[in-house]
């Protein structure tokens, strides 16, 4: 069977809803709008408006409430209509939920989900398009997740509603719309991914390549095109921003000397930065060459679709990285 | 136990809403209680500050002398499956929610007896057993944090309400509104409780707020105003707002009180409100004052059983204070404790030099 992406979301939504009646979900449109990308489709008709609720366009003030109920013992679900707007709320995500358990010495707990879609979409400028794994990935007490198919979808939404601490989970709205194959298991309604866990997508022995989210499709496709010129190369998807899977990642990198990290976020301090460093630092002697990355431009997104095209990652820019790497392309002279 | 009735002699002033009666029913053990209980606190408070100067307490200590009279009069009218939560002047309100001196002490002294084995410090009280949500640090997050708590209950079915309580200073912070909006159009069990102590920091009410009647601030959420130096008064509208908001939803509270201290110890007071101004409301609206003189008027207790009930106070502070520098501080692998309450598989922290201190849990 094929599934969208959006129905992976959906249906583990509905499960865990199900499953767990102190589950409850608020955002902007969630209920009778049905989800401004249609996410909660279903789901006030089903849970009610008691379990279901629309908020005002008030993020400090619904991410706060969201957080208090978690508090006192509830599982919220917290919708951004996009992470964009989680900044204004993003205090309490950070002091509010990341940092209670540690400063009440283990006292609170604050089982909650902050969900919606990040990162770039399409054609909607700089402030509706910005990756903020970097952001949320470098917050103690935080997990933070990214899924890129309908098997990560689901068992990393079931595995973050179950968890008892604050879960940062970065959807792609490109992505939604995307359908995969999936197996009777990971239909299961008990079907859980572990948080921590990169999935190796795809086996290879030239290069490693190491990305999340949407750029993970753009890793295989660009594996497919290395295949044809005899380049072997490993796909590792991290579906876990924090914590980082560093074991995987520098297992991998020990076969094939080589890395190649590919985010579609600004490359400073970013989590391509973050796992060439956990590279260097564990397996420098294995590398044959320079570990390189693949970022998103270091500017605001523009809205023009050319130079929007430039902004992002593009599959030839993951391939020239990898025939550097591998040393198959003289290095291009450095722009002035 | 002796059932009294006594007058408030501060009418409330109310926004939209009758007020409640001025004729506050108490008892002997009540009054008792408030004094003693007041009287802890505000030894406490003293304490800190010696404590502070002599170097045993670090970094930010706000200290609640002054304000007694709310954190007993609310607690006369709550229990504990009711909550609070409050921002960071949260000495007094951990002990008012069954917390011990010791472990106030402790935790100022960043100890391991504190309630939070050190790691909060003065800022981050909590008792999640009998719902106190802290202690919060970030002037005003605690309000739509309280109107979730007021949500839990509601969404469990409860008889209970939150109160969150703020400042003069936070009631111009936006997320304030925003909470109130929500717990407004979802009826949420939450008592908005603007402590006005009448400067946020060093800046007067009236140069922060273009309207000070904080109580009427609501709009459309009623709002009472209380004269926060009475413990009974403020009973009287916890009681009447407690059954309020349970039936209503949102209530606005202002207790109308007074700090002694500066807003934290690096501040003496000073610049920004006269002395005669502070001496003025010590010898005219003291909590605790004006409670020693009703006990006395109503001759439920002698001048010599008052000073008996301080000395015993002074005694518990003073060996909680003992206690407290003796209680060790906080193990050294609490570094690496309770960043997650459920820890993924295989998981990593690293110390400041990750080639020597790398903690697998």
């Amino acid at each position: 069977t094929k599934m969208t992406v959006r129905e992976g979301l959906n249906s583990a939504l509905d499960e865990e809803m199900a499953y767990d009646d102190k589950v409850f979900i608020i955002g902007e449109e969630v209920g009778e709008y049905q989800g401004a990308y249609k996410i909660t489709k279903g789901l006030l008709q089903k849970y009610g408006p008691e379990r279901v609720r629309d908020t005002p366009i008030t993020e400090a003030g619904f991410t706060g409430l969201g957080v208090g109920a978690a508090f006192y013992g509830l599982k919220p679900i917290v919708e951004f209509m996009t992470f964009n707007f989680a900044m204004q709320a993003i205090d309490h995500i950070i002091n509010s939920a990341a940092k209670s358990h540690y400063m009440s010495g283990g006292q609170l707990t604050v089982p909650i989900v902050f969900r919606g879609p990040n990162g770039a979409a399409a054609g909607v400028a700089a402030q509706h398009s910005q990756c903020f794994a970097a952001w949320y990935g470098s917050c103690p007490g935080l997990k933070v997740l990214a899924p890129y198919s309908v098997e990560d979808a689901r068992g990393l939404m079931k595995a973050a509603i179950r968890d008892p601490d604050p879960v940062v989970f970065l959807e792609n709205e490109i992505m939604y719309g995307e359908s995969f194959a999936v197996s009777k298991e990971v239909l299961d309604p008990n079907f859980l991914l572990p948080i921590g866990k990169a999935k190796i997508e795809r086996e290879g022995s030239d290069v490693t390549l190491v990305s999340f989210s949407k750029m993970v499709g753009f890793c295989l496709k660009a594996a497919e095109e290395l295949e044809k010129e005899g380049i072997s190369a490993e796909v590792i998807n991290l579906r876990s921003i924090r914590p980082l899977d560093r074991e995987t990642i520098n297992k991998s990198v020990r076969k094939t000397s080589r890395l190649v990290a590919v985010e579609e976020g600004w490359p400073q301090h970013g989590v391509a930065s973050e796992v060439i460093a956990s590279v260097t630092e564990d397996s420098f002697e294995y590398l044959d060459a320079a570990p390189e990355r693949i970022t998103g431009a270091d500017v605001p997104m523009p809205y023009a679709a050319n130079l929007e095209k430039m902004a992002v990652p593009q599959i030839p820019d993951i391939i020239r990285a990898v025939k550097r790497v591998c040393y198959r392309e003289v290095p291009q002279q450095k722009a002035a | 136990d002796e059932k009294l009735t006594v007058t408030v002699p501060v009418p409330f002033k109310t926004h939209k809403i009758d007020p409640p009666s001025q004729e506050v029913e108490t008892s002997k053990a009540e009054l008792l209680g408030f004094f003693t209980d007041m009287y802890k606190m505000r030894r406490m408070e003293i304490a800190a500050d010696g404590l502070y100067k002599s170097k045993f307490i670090r970094g930010f200590c706000h200290l609640y002398d002054g304000q007694e009279a709310v954190c007993v009069g609310m607690e006369a009218a709550l229990n504990y499956d009711d909550a609070i939560i409050t921002a960071y002047r949260d000495h007094c309100t951990h002990l008012g929610r069954g917390g011990t001196v010791l472990e106030v002490m402790a935790e100022l002294m960043g100890h391991r007896d504190g309630c939070s084995q050190g790691k909060g410090g003065s800022m981050h009280m909590y008792n999640k057993q009998h719902n106190f949500y802290g202690g919060n640090g970030i002037v005003g997050a605690q309000v739509p944090l309280g109107v979730g708590v007021a949500f839990g209950q509601k969404y469990n079915k409860l008889p209970n309400v939150t109160v969150a309580m703020y400042g003069d200073g936070a009631a111009n912070q936006g997320q304030l509104f925003e909470a109130l909006n929500i717990a407004a159009l979802w009826n949420l069990p939450c008592l908005f409780t603007c402590e006005n102590n009448h400067y946020g920091m060093g800046t007067a009410e009236w140069r922060s707020a273009k309207s000070p009647a904080y109580y009427a601030r609501g709009d459309y959420v009623p709002g009472i105003k209380v004269d926060g130096m009475d413990a009974l008064a403020v009973k009287q509208a916890f009681k009447f707002g407690k059954e309020y908001a349970l039936q209503n939803g949102p209530l606005m509270l202002e207790m109308d009180t007074y700090r002694y201290h500066g807003h934290s110890m690096s501040d003496p007071g000073s610049t920004y409100r006269t002395r005669d101004e502070i001496s003025g409301i010590r010898q005219e609206r003291d909590p605790i004052e004006r409670i020693r003189k009703l006990i006395l008027s109503l001759e439920l207790a002698t001048a010599a059983d008052l000073k008996a009930i301080e000395k015993e106070s002074k005694r518990e502070v003073d060996e909680a204070v003992d206690a407290a520098k003796s209680s060790p501080q906080p193990e050294e692998k609490l570094l690496y404790d309770h960043i997650h309450s459920g820890t993924p598989a295989n998981f990593q922290i690293y110390g400041a030099d990750r080639q020597h201190v790398t903690v697998k849990l």
